[in-house]
């Protein structure tokens, strides 16, 4: 096994890995403040799309970036509304919004498909970025550096931080936190829509770094892989990395396969492990934490004081 | 003005019956405009997607058979939604039941009594059920969220379907199509009963609505998913147990979706192939919700839903709305039942 094959399976996880490990940094936040959305899936696509056509038009992809950021956290604020305001279902919310955003993005998509977008350009000098030994550290896309500077970042607020103090206290307690003066609706109303720019980030990095080209359903189900991450991670933010990178190796293993003509297994049962794996890894992780003290106590409850 | 929210002492009895029909006149305003924003035709669109299969006849069958498994599933997934327990994943024991029919066929294809239907149906049941025990097992067992595994089984379903059409079960006369042998004339169902336009599966709903209705009415067992769904703590006190809830609704709602796919393998196409899942499963949840959950209106909101599926291929021949403009107003009427609800338990209240 040669070094060069080792370092471009690196970089085929690490690059693998960055849209799931991208919307699980938003959505760890949305459920540390006690609110589950499985919309990921449709936020994403929302992003893809996004991100897609603003830099089909600008040219420009980091303005394309931005516009997914944008879009993820304004369709995320439909499923806000519902369920902060209205006191909607949680689970049935986040489906609305997974079916919508698959919608949406197909129909707005329509128009864009085969066009073809500028990418990123490396953000360090080639010396370093083609290099064939020191690409595996600055070889990959911008976006790559902004998902593990916001693992930190995240990381740090909720555990440095008052904010991010005041953030678990409303997902741990949110009648306690609302009796000592938070405002647990604004609080969540910001968490999500974090989540859902995070989640738009994500999708913009399938149609501008992975493929720089629109297709339906793009996300192929990463969204939902995503959600299971967040549950492997025990809700913390460093543990996103590791669970992220094991996916990643997974979806590399089947790509690998696919192109090696490996035939002694077939190729759907490769595309069927990243979602094997998730469900060995939930069952894991679950029977370790039966008491559930690891998952926010307030996740999935409406949070209405005033009735 | 502020608005307020103030819970109602009982439930509304009206707003529980008038918010889905304002849900569904709602969406039809909204993506109306938003069509003639998008730069459609939207007035055109909303006419061709809601109103074109009821007016036209020819457009009844069509709408028929696309309710029969949409009704189907619903039944099963409004039993575990009472009992808050989320199969999500019906999509995946639809594909599940059929396979389970379709390996009762793929051994089959020389008997020529039409009784070899009755062990086909029953497989798919039973291939529908299992599917749905996985997450049974992994909640009861080990506590694992149903919502995740239930979804996830969705993938391992459709990449088992596409593993046996392009392989093992692949139609030697096919092609290479990525297809099965063709079923039997012994081990087909017809595409509707003679003389009507309606298709067996909805015959089936239709008697399996009663079952559902008798059930969650009037026995034991329907009172007891409502209270484990409604009050946990006191379902505890009953002495009604949680784990069993989550078993029977979930192997329910599994079984009732394998039939659906087994029903739509025999009556409609007659083989399997990659273009066999058709969304059903997911869209059951809407009709679920928007039939609030009641065996009654569940059939009546299938065949809503149905209309919309229908409805949204002819507008993409007729108005040239992309394929995807049903699954809009679809998620549409859902966002809007779901914000319907909150009038059903609460009253607004306008300040100054």
């Amino acid at each position: 096994m040669t070094m060069d094959f080792i370092i471009s399976v690196i970089i085929t996880v690490v690059g693998i890995s960055t849209p799931i490990l991208l919307a699980a940094t938003g959505e760890v936040i949305v459920e540390k403040s006690g609110v589950l959305n499985l919309g990921v899936e449709g936020m994403m696509l929302i992003g893809a799309i996004t991100g897609f056509a603003v830099t089909f038009a600008t040219l420009n992809p980091w303005l394309g970036v931005v516009a997914a950021a944008s879009a993820g956290a304004a369709i995320s604020m439909v499923f806000g509304v519902l369920v902060l305001s209205l006191g909607s279902n949680q689970v049935a919310t986040g489906l609305a919004l997974a079916i919508l955003g698959i919608g949406l993005s197909t129909l707005i998509g329509t128009g864009f498909t085969g066009m073809i977008v500028p990418q990123f350009s490396s953000i360090f000098p080639s010396a370093l970025s083609q290099d064939p030994f020191w690409r595996v550290i600055f070889g990959y896309s911008p976006l790559v550096y902004i998902a593990l500077a916001m693992i930190f970042a995240v990381g740090w607020f909720l555990n440095k931080t008052r904010a991010g103090l005041v953030l678990r206290a409303v997902g741990e307690n949110d009648l306690s936190a609302h009796s000592i003066g938070y405002s647990v609706i604004g609080i969540r109303y910001m968490a999500i829509a974090f989540g859902g720019a995070m989640a738009g980030i994500a999708g913009s990095y399938f149609s501008m770094v992975i493929t720089p080209m629109w297709a339906e359903r793009m996300t192929a189900g990463r969204g939902w892989i995503a959600l299971a991450l967040v549950v492997f991670a025990g809700w913390k933010a460093g543990r996103l990395v590791v669970g992220a990178y094991l996916f990643g190796a997974l979806m590399t293993l089947e790509l690998y396969a696919k192109a090696s003509g490996f035939q002694f297994l077939p190729s759907q049962f490769w595309a069927s492990m990243p979602y094997v794996m998730a469900i060995v890894v939930l069952a894991v992780i679950s029977y370790r934490d039966r008491s559930g003290s690891e998952a926010p106590a307030c996740l999935g409850k409406p949070f209405l004081p005033n009735s | 003005m502020r608005i307020k929210l103030e819970k109602r002492a009982e439930p509304s009895r009206f707003m529980l019956f008038a918010t889905p029909v304002a849900a569904v006149i709602l969406t039809i305003l909204i993506g109306a405009v938003l069509f003639q924003s998008l730069g459609y035709d939207g007035l055109g669109t909303v006419k061709e997607i809601f109103f074109t299969p009821i007016l036209a006849s020819y457009k009844w069958q069509d709408v028929a058979t696309k309710a029969a498994p949409l009704i189907l599933i619903a039944l099963g997934l409004s039993l575990g939604n009472q009992a808050k327990v989320w199969n999500i994943g019906a999509e995946g024991q639809y594909i599940a039941g059929a396979l389970a029919g379709a390996l009762v066929a793929y051994f089959t294809p020389q008997v020529t009594s039409h009784w070899i239907i009755i062990p086909m149906i029953l497989a798919g049941v039973l291939g529908g059920a299992a599917w749905a025990a996985i997450p049974a097992f992994l909640k009861t067992k080990l506590n694992v969220n149903e919502v995740l595994t239930s979804l996830m089984l969705v993938y391992v379903a459709l990449q088992l379907l596409g593993y046996l059409v392009t392989g093992p079960w692949k139609d030697p006369n096919g092609h290479n199509f990525p297809q099965t042998a063709p079923f039997s004339d012994a081990q087909l169902l017809p595409h509707s009963i003679a003389g009507t336009v309606i298709p067996p599966g909805l015959v089936i709903a239709f008697g399996l609505m009663l079952v559902f209705w008798l059930v969650v009415s009037r026995s034991v067992y329907g009172f007891q998913v409502r209270v484990v769904g409604a009050a946990p703590s006191a379902a505890r006190y009953a002495g009604f147990s949680a784990n069993r809830t989550v078993w029977s609704t979930l192997l329910i709602s599994g079984g009732m979706a394998g039939l659906a796919g087994i029903l739509e393998a025999t009556s409609q196409l007659g083989q399997l192939n990659l273009g066999f899942p058709s969304n059903y499963g997911f869209t059951a949840i809407i009709v679920s919700f928007l039939g609030r959950l009641h065996p009654v209106g569940v059939f009546i909101a299938g065949i809503v839903l149905a209309i919309t599926y229908v409805g949204g291929q002819v507008a993409q021949t007729t108005v040239h709305v992309p394929s995807a403009s049903g699954g809009i107003f679809q998620a549409l009427m859902l966002f809007l039942i779901l914000a319907g609800d909150v009038l059903v338990r609460y009253r607004l209240v306008f300040k100054s």
